[in-house]
């Protein structure tokens, strides 16, 4: 029972549909899982699941050793929750709705205002406090979400898309505040974007078609990509055929690919065999000759290419 | 039982943030005016008593308590509220129980805004207050019937316009079942018990008794037991449709 979050052969079935299937894993203290997967894979039926909203159909989750399926509001008093979208109630002030859920979560008199203004404070809400929700920003209203949920200072915070259709600007506060978040909680976050894994998660899951088909941190994600330590080279375009002869002598590469070859800056990618690191020996090879490098850059792997195969393959 | 307040008092301010509360006032009090003055007669019956003002309470509940009712759980469908609610730490009865008691208190206070009549009836004459009472009790238990079916057709839909029409074609059913028009259809075929049982949950003829001032035992535990009934269909309802 330390794990603080874990899902024991989570499954939901909409009628012949598996929305979930047999879904299992566990999150500890300090951990931020992102749920990876396209849209329609379950992510959201899953985070239904574990929130109580939905009844599994079979299996169940278990949170700070409370079972959902026997317990459902013991397993709500710990979690932080933003469903999709945030919905809130348009007609309240964010003032109002934070009274409104600090009073059902059991805090009263005292304890229930510095809760809430606690929480204000964190998402920097004082602006619009007193303004009907339904007339504030996307990004309020968000806001506004996260800080309902955070409100009680839960143990697992359970976010569903949480920067979906905010601005760069917005995004990046969203994600600041989950970092900060991150230390003595398990956060769950269900995204699309690729690129919110990066730079949040400490580990992902992929789903797709309601099953999971990868589990790990986003850099052993990475390498499964197969441009992972790929070195990406732009020469002159008059010396790119001569370059591309050499490269694909030295060892550990496996091939040379031009991507582009528009004069006057030719783009090659130089694949290492079995992902080994060949930017050393390109670097020394780039050194020796004198070829008119422009520039040379090791890849990262490309979280979007993995998520493609993973999730296209079956 | 503090959750289910805590909720009460959210959707009772809900009311009054929208202008639905200040328009359905209005409207219900001209009505209530109108029918009593017009249809009922007040003064050409020369009596000092409400009879008059009771008697139509049923026929405007029809439409006016569906629009009341229709809101609660259709808007939460379909803005997706639904979801922060019922994944807040209470249980489906509690919020059940929370949201129709913010629609009876609504009721209640339309209600009670009707009492420049009684003050009218007491300066014109010397009524029978006691029946009076009765009469608002009554009118109060039975808007309260009539919520709690609107309610639980509300759980049903995520429209709100199809909730207020199931919800009053429904409680015309119930109203009418004493009369001929809804025995008819049973007669011919059902077993006396069953006519007399269908016959037995109208509302009209329970309200009959407690509007003329006889608070009967049965009449109160019918009207109270059809809320219990529709309460507990609306808590069914919720746990199993509030994913769809």
């Amino acid at each position: 029972m330390s794990q603080m979050l874990d899902i024991q052969r989570l499954t939901k079935r909409f009628g012949p549909f598996t929305a979930v299937d047999d879904v299992s894993f566990s999150v500890d203290r300090g951990e931020v899982l992102g749920f990876l997967g396209p849209n329609g894979a379950g992510k959201t039926t899953a985070m239904r699941m574990i929130t109580g909203f939905l009844p599994p159909s079979f299996g169940t989750a278990v949170v700070c050793g409370f079972d959902v399926t026997k317990s459902p509001i013991e397993v709500k008093r710990r979690i932080g929750y933003v469903p999709e979208g945030a919905p809130l109630y348009e007609e309240m002030t964010p003032e109002g709705l934070l009274r409104f859920v600090a009073e059902i979560r059991g805090l009263a008199g005292k304890e229930r205002d510095d809760a809430v203004a606690r929480a204000a404070e964190r998402i920097n809400l004082h602006e619009v406090f007193q303004q009907p929700i339904g007339t504030l920003s996307k990004g309020y209203k968000r806001r506004v979400a996260v800080a309902q949920a955070i409100l009680h200072d839960p143990e697992i915070l359970v976010l569903d898309e949480p920067t979906d259709g905010l601005d760069p600007n917005q995004k990046h506060e969203v994600r600041q505040l989950i970092r900060e978040m991150s230390e003595n909680k398990v956060i769950v976050i269900s995204t699309h974007l690729l690129e919110e894994v990066g730079a949040v998660c400490s580990r992902a899951i992929i789903i797709s078609r309601g099953k999971v088909v990868a589990d790990g941190t986003p850099e052993s994600l990475e390498s499964r990509s197969s441009f992972y330590n790929a070195v990406s080279i732009r020469v002159s375009d008059d010396k790119a055929d001569e370059m591309h002869a050499q490269l694909v002598k030295i060892s550990g590469v496996a091939s040379v690919t031009m991507v582009d070859r528009s004069a006057p800056i030719a783009h090659m990618m130089v694949m290492p065999r079995d992902g080994k690191a060949i930017l050393p020996d390109i670097s020394a090879f780039i050194r020796q000759s004198d070829f008119p490098v422009e520039e040379i850059r090791a890849e990262q792997g490309h979280l979007d290419e993995v998520f493609r195969s993973i999730t296209l393959s079956r | 039982m503090d959750k289910s307040f805590t909720i009460a008092k959210r959707e009772l301010a809900g009311y009054f943030t929208t202008p639905l509360a200040y328009v359905f006032i209005v409207i219900f009090l001209a009505l209530m005016g109108a029918v009593t003055f017009y249809f009922g007669g007040f003064f050409n019956r020369g009596q000092a008593d409400l009879t008059a003002f009771f008697s139509f309470h049923p026929w405007l509940y029809l439409f006016l308590i569906p629009s009341i009712g229709m809101r609660l759980w259709a808007e939460e469908r379909k803005t997706g509220t639904i979801e922060l609610l019922m994944t807040l730490p209470i249980s489906t009865t509690q919020a059940v129980i929370g949201k129709f008691l913010a629609s009876w208190a609504f009721a209640a206070i339309a209600l009670a805004l009707t009492f420049p009549i009684w003050i009218t009836v007491n300066y014109l004459g010397d009524p029978d207050n006691g029946v009076i009472v009765a009469g608002y009790v009554g009118s109060l238990l039975m808007a309260g019937a009539f919520l709690s079916i609107a309610c639980f057709v509300s759980a049903l839909t995520r429209n709100q316009v199809i909730a207020f029409v199931i919800s009053a074609a429904v409680c015309f059913l119930f109203m009418m079942s004493g009369l001929e028009m809804v025995q008819g259809a049973f007669k011919g075929w059902a077993p006396p018990f069953l006519t007399d049982l269908v016959g037995s949950m109208s509302f009209l003829t329970h309200f009959d008794g407690i509007m003329k001032g006889v608070i009967d035992v049965r009449d109160v535990i019918y009207l109270v037991s059809t809320m219990v009934v529709f309460l507990f269909a609306n808590v069914v309802t919720i746990d199993i449709k509030k994913g769809g």
